[in-house]
């Protein structure tokens, strides 16, 4: 394992429960955490183990049933729509589904401004905010001049995803929470994304939370690997030790669920 | 079982602009195996299977080619007939994405009543109901779901309930397009055993499996076909396209693979810089050109041919076969 | 914006419904135009006129020329007029009854028939067995019947303002006509009149009116507050989101229509003007729209772009307005329309139930309703008094569901063929 930073983002006995009575749903259920400066964490889990709930918790965009997260050493504090928008110069998110993570009425340089006038910039000259723009596209290899004046659904899903790559490279966030970010493109398309996403990081050093059901791809980019299930966390530990030598039972069954090609897939245990 | 001769399809857009998404594709499929195709987004994947049952209607036009199902030649069949003898009972298909087009108002039961009905409005409720029964206890899923609305079911149920409906007729050759790829590992490989045993049982007598997933076609298909801008790019066993590809484009692909074994974060993931090139007018060259890194001039003049290297095993490019390896040797 | 616009005026079923209710709409701005009575002048002496050309007859006589024509039929159509197939049949009855061998009667004859009917009738003789309505039709028959074969003129006499004798003015022969053309008053009442003798066409079409705008006026009131609790119950949940959800939970318990009766009940007939009324219905009926707003905006408030919009820092009513409120647009615009062609049925049910606006000043579909009922037109068969305000009630609802269905297809791409 890489020698690990300071904690940047915490948790203690972090829950989250949907409703009550009888229709409650304990989306995530008391997890611990630690996720250090400039890591490369993933969490890991099959569909409804609560990833996205934690995803949300951890960027404030839903409240914290129990537990506390800290933030940098401090306990976060959301008290206010100031104290949110500070916070959220300092963690930012891409989505599951490309599709949805676009306003379909607002042209694509909306987007792509907003992060500039978040950043401080408002007020520059347009000149400035174009090359800026501009910039940023090239980052993820997309030609500016190309998608200027044009509606998000006239982009391939794996266009638009790169170009939620090219926001954050605008908004140069310390921390980036991406859920499920290539779940929703294709194999080709992915290495492009996750390439765009390594190379982002190595440029800033911002921490990069992935959440995935894709347990190759947890193992391929993370540093850290915390698997789920029903809302808790069974295991965590450093990729290799966690791939290689998976010890919960359920982590066991996700990686022998996956199909390889240098080993038998076993498809009598389901 | 299945085979295809040089079938070219199109789609003409509302504009009235022609999209190529199938060109002179030809396959063929034996009793008992299983033809993987694979491919990037938007190659032509969905449309090839589509074309393969001969069943056109706007936007999609036939254009050329031959189809041949069990023998029957089904080549210039009328939409009508080859959905009243053909559909769901010679080959059946699973759209992409069926799982959630399923009418949330209606029960599992009532879809399998509309396959049947589609083909004998006579049978009654009770036949209906006595056919379905049989047929979930043949593939082993609980009867209860036939009563059940489609949210009421999991990802994994819903999908092999989808699958179970489209195989109702006990068709000969099922074509699946991208059964697993909404799913999580586990439901995804629960719906693969499905397909699995329905093959060893001889339920079904041929598979196309339509992935862009490569580990899991390699471990479902026998066979592999790479497509990229509606053409066949590559065919081969499954082994051979995956340890061995040929094709420019194919060696990209392997390139994008993740699967959780020792060595892989080690191993370099390559992506294939570029998007595909626009089918309203495909390059007179090789279609390939301006993604490839071994790209020549002469690649560029004249539509590349498809050459066979025995086997069964062919591939589209100007290389020659020891170069392209010697190239990849180096790459790596 | 402009693609959806084409979008929707490609949508068979909505441009019906919409060229329905634009000529409504054109005939209800037009009309008065043309035709500047007042509606609810009360210009008929009686109740339901049938629909027709009204022609004054002294005006008609005092024609400035009276032309002569000789037309074959004109006789047996005078005739006609006033001795029907049923008349005859009767007067043959009573003359058997009389006495008169059968066979000697031939009803067809109309000269021969009434030479007999002349020859035997004695007005005063009630015969045995015969009721006394009976006998006193027989009566009312032989007046009409009298001098009908007379070929002689009529003559039109005035007394002389000294004398005070009667003084031949004019004679009118039976060829004699006027030309509608040159008599000074003419009404045509298309649909006749109305119990109080008001003109039924130029009052439905004010009444149209004047429901078109209730029915707009309720439906802005129920939308604008429907959309502003939803949004905000929506979004914002908490307090907001209870408090509607408590109203809701009222309103399926009590029916809206209930309410409805209730409120105009204790507003009383004196403050029940035509806007008021609508006011009501739009108080009443904000609740469904809010509630299935409410869900939507739950649903979009999940979406991803909204989730965007909050981590790029923007505030809350900026989200609302900008992220939610575009998506539900098309929503509102076919909730709006119902709740306009609701309110327009809402008023009419009220109107029936005589608790509708205030009866003197201005007609409403309801209100026309309401008269044709109370006085019975139905059961009197005076058909044009009630037939063609339901028909006016229903294509201005069956226009707006249409546009509405229309609408749906092409805001709802799962609803296309
Ligand atoms: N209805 C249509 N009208 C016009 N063009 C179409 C239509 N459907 C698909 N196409 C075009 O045909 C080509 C092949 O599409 P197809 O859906 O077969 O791709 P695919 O390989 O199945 O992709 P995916 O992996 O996304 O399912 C694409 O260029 C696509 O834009
Ligand atoms: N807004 C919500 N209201 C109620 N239940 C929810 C909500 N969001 C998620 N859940 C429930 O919480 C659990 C975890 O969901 P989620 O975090 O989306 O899982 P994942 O991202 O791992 O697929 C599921 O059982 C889901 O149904
Ligand atoms: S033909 Fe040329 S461009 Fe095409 S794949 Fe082969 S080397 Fe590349
Ligand atoms: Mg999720
Ligand atoms: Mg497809």
């Amino acid at each position: 394992m890489v020698n690990k930073g300071n904690p940047c983002l915490s948790g203690r006995g972090v829950t989250k429960i949907f409703g009550f009575g009888r229709h409650k749903t304990i989306a995530v259920d008391h997890v611990d955490f630690d996720f250090h400066e400039g890591e490369i964490v993933s969490i890991v889990g099959e569909s409804g183990s609560g990833k996205t709930t934690l995803a949300k918790m951890l960027l404030g965009l839903i409240s914290v049933t129990e537990g506390e997260i800290y933030f940098q050493g401090k306990k976060r504090d959301l008290s206010s729509g100031r104290k949110k928008q500070e916070y959220w110069r300092n963690i930012q998110a891409i989505f599951q589904d490309p599709f949805s993570s676009y306003n379909i009425f607002h042209k694509i340089d909306s987007v792509l401004l907003d992060c500039i006038r978040m950043r401080g910039g408002g007020n520059l000259p347009r000149e400035k905010k174009v090359e800026m723009m501009t910039e940023a596209c090239s980052f993820v290899n997309l030609k500016f001049a190309e998608l200027t004046n044009k509606y998000p659904f006239e982009l391939s899903g794996g266009q638009m995803q790169r170009l939620m790559i090219a926001r954050i490279f605008l908004l140069k966030p310390k921390i980036l929470v991406a859920d499920e970010p290539t779940s929703m493109i294709d194999a080709c398309s992915r290495a492009t994304i996750l390439d765009y996403l390594m190379k982002l990081r190595n440029e800033t050093g911002m921490t990069l939370i992935f959440i995935t059901h894709d347990i190759g791809l947890a193992y391929y980019v993370s540093d850290t690997i915390y698997i789920m299930e029903h809302g808790r966390f069974v295991e965590s530990g450093s990729a290799d030790d966690v791939i290689l030598y998976p010890k919960h039972p359920y982590t066991r069954r996700l990686i022998s669920d996956v199909p390889k090609i240098y080993e038998e897939w076993d498809l009598s245990t389901v | 079982m299945l085979e295809v001769r040089d079938l070219s399809t199109k789609y003409v857009t509302r504009y009235k602009e022609d999209v190529y998404a199938v060109d002179r594709v030809s396959l063929k499929i034996e009793e008992g195996k299983t033809l993987g195709i694979a491919g990037e987004s938007g190659c032509g994947k969905s449309t090839l299977a589509l074309s393969l049952m001969g069943y056109y209607f706007p936007p999609l036009h036939y254009i050329s080619g031959e189809i041949i199902i069990d023998g029957q030649n089904i080549t210039g069949m009328k939409p009508d007939e080859v959905r009243k003898s053909i559909l769901g009972k010679e080959i059946a298909y699973i759209p992409q994405a069926a799982m959630n087009a399923l009418n949330p108002t209606r029960k599992v039961i009532d879809f399998i009543g509309d396959v049947i009905r589609a083909h004998d409005p006579t049978w009654t409720k009770q036949m209906i109901y006595d056919h379905a029964r049989a047929l979930f206890e043949r593939l082993g899923l609980p009867a209860e779901v036939l009563q059940k609305y489609p949210v009421e079911l999991s990802g994994g149920m819903k999908q092999r309930t989808v699958i179970a409906v489209a195989v109702t007729l006990t068709p000969k050759v099922l074509i699946a397009d991208e059964p697993s790829s909404a799913l999580d590992v586990t439901s995804q490989k629960m719906v693969i055993k499905m397909l699995r045993d329905m093959m060893e049982s001889g339920f079904i007598k041929a598979m196309i499996f339509i992935t862009h997933e490569l580990p899991l076609l390699y471990n479902v298909a026998d066979d592999i076909m790479v497509m990229y801008a509606g053409q066949i790019v590559e065919r081969g066993t499954a082994k051979q396209t995956v340890f061995d590809p040929l094709h420019p484009y194919s060696k990209g692909l392997m390139g994008s693979i993740l699967v959780p074994e020792s060595g892989l974060r080690s191993a370099k993931l390559t992506a294939i810089p570029g998007a595909p090139p626009n089918l309203k007018n495909p390059p007179p060259g090789c279609r390939f050109a301006d993604r490839c890194k071994y790209v020549k001039p002469e690649c560029r003049v004249t539509s590349v041919p498809l050459y066979e290297v025995g086997h069964g095993r062919a591939y589209r490019c100007i290389l020659p076969e020891e170069e392209l390896r010697r190239a990849y040797e180096h790459g790596e | 914006m402009q693609h959806t616009l084409r979008q929707v005026f490609r949508s068979g079923k909505f441009i019906v419904g919409f060229s329905i209710l634009m000529t409504i709409l054109l005939i209800v701005i037009i009309y008065p135009w043309v035709v500047r009575h007042p509606p609810l002048q009360i210009i008929g002496q009686g109740t339901f006129f049938p629909p027709g050309i009204y022609v004054n007859v002294y005006d008609a006589i005092h024609a400035p020329t009276l032309y002569t024509l000789n037309l074959e039929d004109a006789a047996a159509n005078r005739i006609g007029n006033k001795l029907r197939q049923e008349d005859r049949v009767a007067m043959k009855e009573w003359l058997v009854a009389f006495g008169v061998p059968e066979d000697e009667i031939d009803i067809d004859d109309t000269e021969k028939l009434l030479a007999l009917w002349e020859a035997n009738y004695n007005p005063d003789l009630r015969l045995p067995g015969m009721t006394f309505a009976r006998h006193r039709y027989f009566q009312r028959v032989n007046a009409s019947i009298d001098g009908l074969l007379s070929t002689e003129p009529a003559i039109i006499a005035a007394p002389n303002s000294e004398t005070g004798a009667l003084e031949q003015k004019a004679l009118i022969r039976q060829t004699d006509y006027a030309n509608v053309d040159e008599v000074a008053n003419v009404r045509i009442l298309a649909l006749g009149t109305d119990n109080f003798g008001r003109d039924v066409l130029t009052q439905l079409v004010a009444a149209t009116a004047v429901s078109l705008v209730i029915g707009l006026v309720a439906g802005l009131i129920a939308t604008t507050i429907g959309l502003t609790l939803g949004l905000l119950a929506g979004y914002i949940g908490g307090l907001v989101d209870d408090v509607l959800m408590f109203f809701t939970n009222l309103f399926t318990v009590i029916p809206t229509f209930v309410l409805l009766i209730l409120i105009s009940f204790s507003i009383g007939q004196d403050k029940r003007g035509a806007i008021t009324i609508a006011m009501v219905i739009g108080f009443t009926s904000w609740v469904w729209t809010a509630r299935a707003v409410r869900s939507q905006v739950l649903s979009l408030r999940n979406r991803d772009h909204v989730n965007l919009s909050k981590l790029s820092g923007h505030s809350v009513p900026r989200i609302i307005l900008v992220d939610i409120l575009p998506y539900i647009a098309s929503y509102v615009v076919m909730a709006f329309i119902l709740q306009v062609s609701s309110g327009i049925l809402a008023e009419a049910g009220l109107s029936i139930l005589g608790l509708g606006p205030r009866t003197t000043e201005t007609p409403t579909l309801g209100l026309m309703m309401n008269w044709a009922m109370i006085y019975q037109a139905h059961i009197l068969g005076k058909w044009w008094a009630y037939l063609p305000v339901l028909v006016t009630i229903a294509l201005v609802s069956f226009s707006m569901n249409l546009m509405n269905t229309g609408l749906d297809q092409v805001f709802n791409p799962a609803l296309r063929d």
